[in-house]
């Protein structure tokens, strides 16, 4: 099967397990949302997933290769990532910063872009209607249009597996739906789309898979409908919530009513 | 920058490195003209039969000027690239490449040689001092757990402190008025005296490390967003940080083996070209050298006939121009924003 498979994997540092004995499964075609609350150790997973953690146990699997074992430059290939807070480099154009997602693909030796990587560039600025920012430069920019500029990067790189830690954090209503069917596109073209956000509604309405972290394991996954209880709710986040089905289609939303008693943030004064 | 534009401004900054040489060597109290200058270069190097100058003026050009001109040369491009490095690896703008505490180490091993008598030996004092100061900072940033980028330049600021706190007391201590003037020259920096051996060390360490820092431009550019972005975009991050720090440290202690402390051109000259040029490394880096080399070059001409026959340490020089040079850049970026 042609997907992600992760089992047993474990992120230890010294004596502390931030991610243990995680194990889920995404399909290519399909957009698989990794959820659960701050620090449930779901950018760590993503980190491990593309080799910036070591591994301390378990296999990553992808298109049936031990991803894990992967050179960074293979891996680079076939897999882009989009970070949660990127810096912000000076004196880099929008355009610069997308063809970054072609050096994978480029020898040391050459100054210019290919004619072919130029193509696949325009594409990604043009997927994510970036025409008319082209030549901005890149910290002018506001944080949304940043993070749009960061998507552009990782489609530039054309991966089959695409990773991302909450891309739509900094974006405005419709920016998020527009990156969210986009990454929807992609998978339905047959990328392995896999991303962390904390939108449950949204990751309702777009995944296909979820898979739910709580204090570095994974506690469920499944397609929403099935994944998204209010028990679940209860359990991974500690929030008392009713869960409709959003009319003429069987995807949930979620309605939160309150934080579980008791853990009420101290009131100041 | 477009290609076309890009190779005039290449050709340009050649023609203006040559035209700079010219005027470097013929500059003096012995009046050289340019032909001759060039032609006792041509003759010294094989290309020319016959010297076209006399023995003592021949030897003015080939034994006193021109090695200062390459050496001025090779520590510009030096400093610029292992600036441009350190800015980029430590994603701090006000990088230099003393950030790691190479330059107080280097000042200490060189006072340390020369107050035991050992002069001649200064540069090599200075080469031991940096790489230890650097090692020590690589120590420390490691028992803070880790040699991080920002533990690297913490550590690096606190070898650095005790290094000058210790050339300080050594200089109270002990010197006396010519070792005085002598270390204080250093300290500023300063390319008076410099002789072939100098000027060949220089090359020689460009030779090493100058290919190893243009050849990771690649690397370079996908670290502007980091470590983790760089090894998403296929760059073994740790390889290249320890690479790329071997090589600058090796370069840089070098340069203030041969110039002493000279402040500013690994910090102006890679903001300045990066203003002009844009901040992909592949064209970044050489620009960077070339337009070291010539603002080196300009600042040590400059520091040895503006107060002629007196010579002012060259590191003044680049301070002088350089401070207001980077408070432009600084405006510069401003207005951009």
């Amino acid at each position: 099967m042609s997907g992600l498979i992760v089992r047993g994997v474990e992120v230890r540092v010294g004596d502390r397990a931030l991610v243990s004995d995680a194990a889920f499964t995404t399909r290519a075609g399909q957009v698989t949302a990794l959820i659960g609350p701050n620090g449930a150790g779901k950018t760590t997973l993503l980190a491990a997933l593309l080799g910036l953690r070591r591994l301390t146990a378990g296999t990553v699997e992808f298109d049936g290769r031990d991803f894990a074992a992967l050179p960074f430059a293979e891996r680079a290939k076939l897999c882009a990532y989009v970070e949660q807070d990127a810096g912000t480099p000076e004196r880099l154009t929008v355009r610069d910063v997308v063809a970054l997602g072609r050096i994978p693909f480029q020898s040391t030796w050459r100054t210019t872009l290919p004619a072919d990587d130029e193509t696949i560039v325009a594409g990604a600025l043009e997927a994510l209607n970036l025409m008319n920012f082209a030549n901005r430069l890149y910290h002018t920019l506001s944080g949304g249009e940043q993070q749009r500029v960061q998507m552009a990067r990782a489609l530039a790189q054309e991966p089959q597996l695409l990773l991302l830690d909450e891309p739509t954090s900094h974006l405005d209503i419709e920016a998020q739906l527009l990156a969210l069917d986009l990454l929807q596109d992609r998978a339905r073209a047959g990328c392995t789309v896999l991303l962390a956000m904390h939108d449950l509604n949204l990751a309702a309405r777009y995944a296909d898979h979820l898979v739910v972290m709580k204090v570095g394991r994974v506690v469920a996954e499944g397609p929403p409908a099935e994944v998204l209880t209010e028990k679940l709710l209860l359990d991974v986040y500690g929030v008392h919530a009713t869960i409709l089905t959003a009319p003429g289609s069987e995807v949930p939303v979620v309605i939160y009513d309150r934080a579980q008693s008791g853990r009420r943030l101290a009131k100041s004064g | 920058m477009s290609w076309p534009a890009r190779t005039i401004a290449y050709l340009a900054l050649w023609a203006l490195l040559l035209a700079s040489v010219t005027i470097a060597v013929t500059l003096g109290p012995a009046g050289i003209s340019a032909g001759d200058a060039w032609g006792t270069i041509f003759h010294h190097l094989g290309l020319r039969a016959d010297p076209p100058l006399s023995p003592l003026r021949d030897a003015i050009v080939w034994e006193l000027r021109l090695p200062r001109v390459v050496a001025a040369l090779g520590v510009g491009a030096g400093l610029a690239l292992a600036g441009t490095v350190m800015q980029v690896m430590t994603r701090n703008p006000l990088a230099d490449p003393y950030l790691l505490g190479l330059s107080s180490g280097a000042a200490l091993g060189a006072v340390i040689f020369l107050l035991m008598g050992a002069a001649l030996l200064m540069p090599l004092g200075a080469f031991l001092g940096s790489l230890g100061a650097l090692a020590l900072a690589l120590l420390v940033a490691a028992l803070l757990g880790g040699a991080t980028p920002s533990r690297a330049i913490l550590a690096g600021i606190c070898i650095a402190a005790l290094a000058s706190a210790a050339t300080s007391l050594l200089i109270f201590w002990s010197a006396t008025g010519d070792s005085y003037r002598e270390i204080l020259n250093w300290l500023l920096g300063s390319l008076s005296g410099t002789v072939w051996s100098d000027a060949a060390l220089v090359v020689v360490a460009l030779i090493v490390c100058a290919p190893v820092i243009l050849l990771s431009g690649r690397g370079l550019d996908a670290f502007a967003f980091g470590e983790a972005s760089a090894a998403s975009l296929g760059i073994d991050v740790a390889r290249l940080r320890w690479t790329l720090l071997a090589a600058t440290a090796l370069l840089t202690g070098v340069m203030v083996a041969v110039g002493g402390a000279i402040g500013f051109v690994g910090l102006v000259v890679p903001h300045a070209v990066r203003l002009a040029v844009g901040s992909r490394h592949r064209v970044l880096l050489p620009a960077s050298m070339l337009v070291g080399a010539i603002f080196m070059l300009w600042s040590d001409t400059v520091a040895r006939s503006l107060f002629d026959p007196r010579e002012l340490p060259v590191g003044i020089v680049t301070a002088l121009v350089g401070a207001p040079a980077f408070l432009l850049i600084l405006l510069r970026y401003r207005r951009i924003t």
